[in-house]
Formats: structure tokens, C-alpha cells, sequence
């Protein structure tokens, strides 16, 4: 990539933080989620332990 | 039609579902975000006005679309859970909330980023902006209530209560650049007539907002079996899941 494209026509410090916070959102849209699940999966396997229906 | 929208209500089929759609969701996010980024930054043509930065567009109006596309989301799931009863509602309406809160943020601090090189100023109390801000507040406001109370079915229905009454600010904030005077431009796709925008521009923009779409129902899934496994951890069906996961991975 030539220094023009980093350069986004003199709007680079703009554009860029923009994508970058994007990203971040996304990814932490992701991350948040599955450990939202993982969470309640966890509960719900306590939960199960709990009842007496978990010994292995 | 009826049965399918009866299987909405039950929670087993909602899990499996949500747990099935999941990938899928997630592959064609992934295509359409990368066609999307490669085209709307490197091959489009830069705006005769506004040069690059116009690119933010990619980012600014697919979050924006979003944050207003979940809340009306949220607001139906609330809506269904509070006349027809049904939990399931509950469940989608609390998996959406964090999720169209952090596409409100994104949607402003794009729009703020994009503000500085146009209009001079990161933030203007103009109606679009001080819509969309308002918007934010009404997600935090709905998260906030449902945590509130400690019998989480009162919680729900407050939340629910907020969230559907809260959607009268959907069309403000659409609508908001038509009804007042605003620093911020009309609408660009979403308004009655062809879109004001280059084919070359147009495209990656439109393959921006379905990735974000997409995205969001991939994610959506993720949370709302969260949701479901959390509200329903003491029935049958989520201890036969559980048994059966395990001697899957045994």
C-alpha cells in the first residue's frame, strides 16, 4: 500500500480512529457474547450438579 | 404460518435454532464485511466535496441504520412478550439491548469523528445527534431497569414497558433532518426514491450494512441462547441438553 492510501487524502486521523472503533465494537460485540454464553452455560451445568444430576 | 411462529415461543426450539443459525450468520458477515472494507476503502472513488473522508460513511451509517434497525427489534420482541406473554420475547429483548447500545456509540462517535473535518466540531446539539443520544440513553435506561429489581419477571416487564413507549423515538431520530433544520445531511439509501449516491460508492456501502445486519443476528444468537439457558436452567430440557453435550465431549 502507497502512502496514499495511509494518508486518506489528509483525513488519515479521522478515518482510521474510525475503522480502528469499529473493529474494537465489533470484536467486543463478539467476545462479550460468548462469554455471555459460556457464563450461563456454566450455571446451568452448576445448576444440574446441584440437582444431583451431574456426577460423572 | 401459525405453528412456525408458535415454535418462536418455545424456548428449546429457540436454542436450538439460534445455536444452528449461528455460523452461517457469521460466514456471510464475514464476506459481505470484506468486500465491503476492501472496496469502500481502497477502490471507491474519493467524494468530489468531501475527498476520503467520506469513507467513514462505510462504518457511520451501516451503525447508525443498526442502532435504530435493534432498537425496533427490541421494542417488537418487548411488545410480543408483554401482550401475547410469551418469555422468549423477554429473552431476545434482553440479548438486544447491549448490542444496540454499542452500535448507538459506535454511530456517534463515527458521526463526532466524521463532524470535526465537516462542520468544524465533534458535536453540535443538532436533532440527528441529539436523537441518536437520546437513543443511547433509552438502551442504557432499558438495561438498566431490567437489573433493577430483584424479581427478574418484574424487571422484564418494566424493561419491556420502557422499550416499546421508547420506540416513538425511532422516526424522530429518522426523520429528525426532514422535520428540522439540521447540520446533518438527508438521507442517503433509506428514504422514498433511488439512492443519491454512485453505483462505485453505493455498493460497498450496501454490503456494509448487510454484514452489519448479519453480524448482528449472529451475535444476537449467541447471547439470546445465553439468555434462554440463564431463564430456563432449572427446566428439563436444558439439563438433557447439558447431559447430552457432555457425553458428546466424554
Amino acid at each position: 500500500m502507497d502512502n496514499t492510501f495511509w494518508s486518506m487524502g489528509g483525513y488519515a486521523r479521522y478515518v482510521w480512529p474510525c475503522f480502528a472503533f469499529a473493529c474494537a465494537v465489533l470484536a467486543w460485540n463478539l467476545w462479550s457474547a460468548r462469554r455471555y454464553h459460556a457464563a450461563a452455560r456454566l450455571r446451568a451445568q452448576r445448576a444440574l450438579q446441584m440437582a444431583g444430576g451431574g456426577e460423572s | 404460518m401459525w405453528t412456525w411462529f408458535y415454535k418462536l415461543a418455545s424456548p428449546p426450539y429457540v436454542y436450538g435454532a439460534a445455536a444452528a443459525l449461528v455460523p452461517w450468520f457469521l460466514g456471510a458477515a464475514a464476506l459481505a464485511l470484506g468486500y465491503g472494507l476492501i472496496d469502500g476503502l481502497a477502490i471507491a472513488p474519493p467524494d468530489y466535496q468531501q475527498g476520503d473522508a467520506f469513507r467513514m460513511i462505510y462504518v457511520h451509517v451501516p451503525s447508525a441504520l443498526l442502532s435504530l434497525t435493534v432498537y425496533t427489534v427490541m421494542a417488537a420482541a418487548s411488545a410480543v412478550a408483554l401482550i401475547w406473554r410469551i418469555k422468549v420475547g423477554h429473552a431476545v429483548s434482553a440479548a438486544a439491548a447491549p448490542i444496540g447500545a454499542s452500535f448507538t456509540l459506535l454511530a456517534l462517535v463515527t458521526g463526532s469523528l466524521w463532524g470535526r473535518p465537516m462542520w468544524g466540531t465533534y458535536w453540535a446539539w443538532d436533532p440527528r445527534l441529539t436523537s441518536e443520544l437520546i437513543l443511547l440513553f433509552l438502551y442504557v435506561g432499558v438495561m438498566s431497569l431490567r437489573s433493577a429489581f430483584e424479581d427478574p419477571e418484574r424487571g422484564d416487564r418494566a424493561a419491556a414497558l420502557l422499550a416499546t413507549v421508547g420506540v416513538v423515538n425511532v422516526p424522530i431520530v429518522h426523520f429528525s433532518v426532514v422535520w428540522w433544520n439540521s447540520l446533518h445531511q438527508g438521507a442517503t439509501i433509506v428514504k422514498l426514491g433511488a439512492p443519491s449516491m454512485a453505483g462505485s460508492m453505493l455498493w460497498p456501502l450496501l454490503s456494509m450494512w448487510l454484514g452489519f445486519m448479519l453480524f448482528f443476528a449472529a451475535v444476537l444468537c449467541i447471547r439470546l441462547q445465553g439468555e434462554v439457558l440463564n431463564r430456563e436452567r432449572q427446566t428439563k430440557w436444558v439439563r438433557e441438553a447439558i447431559m447430552v453435550r457432555r457425553e458428546v465431549k466424554s
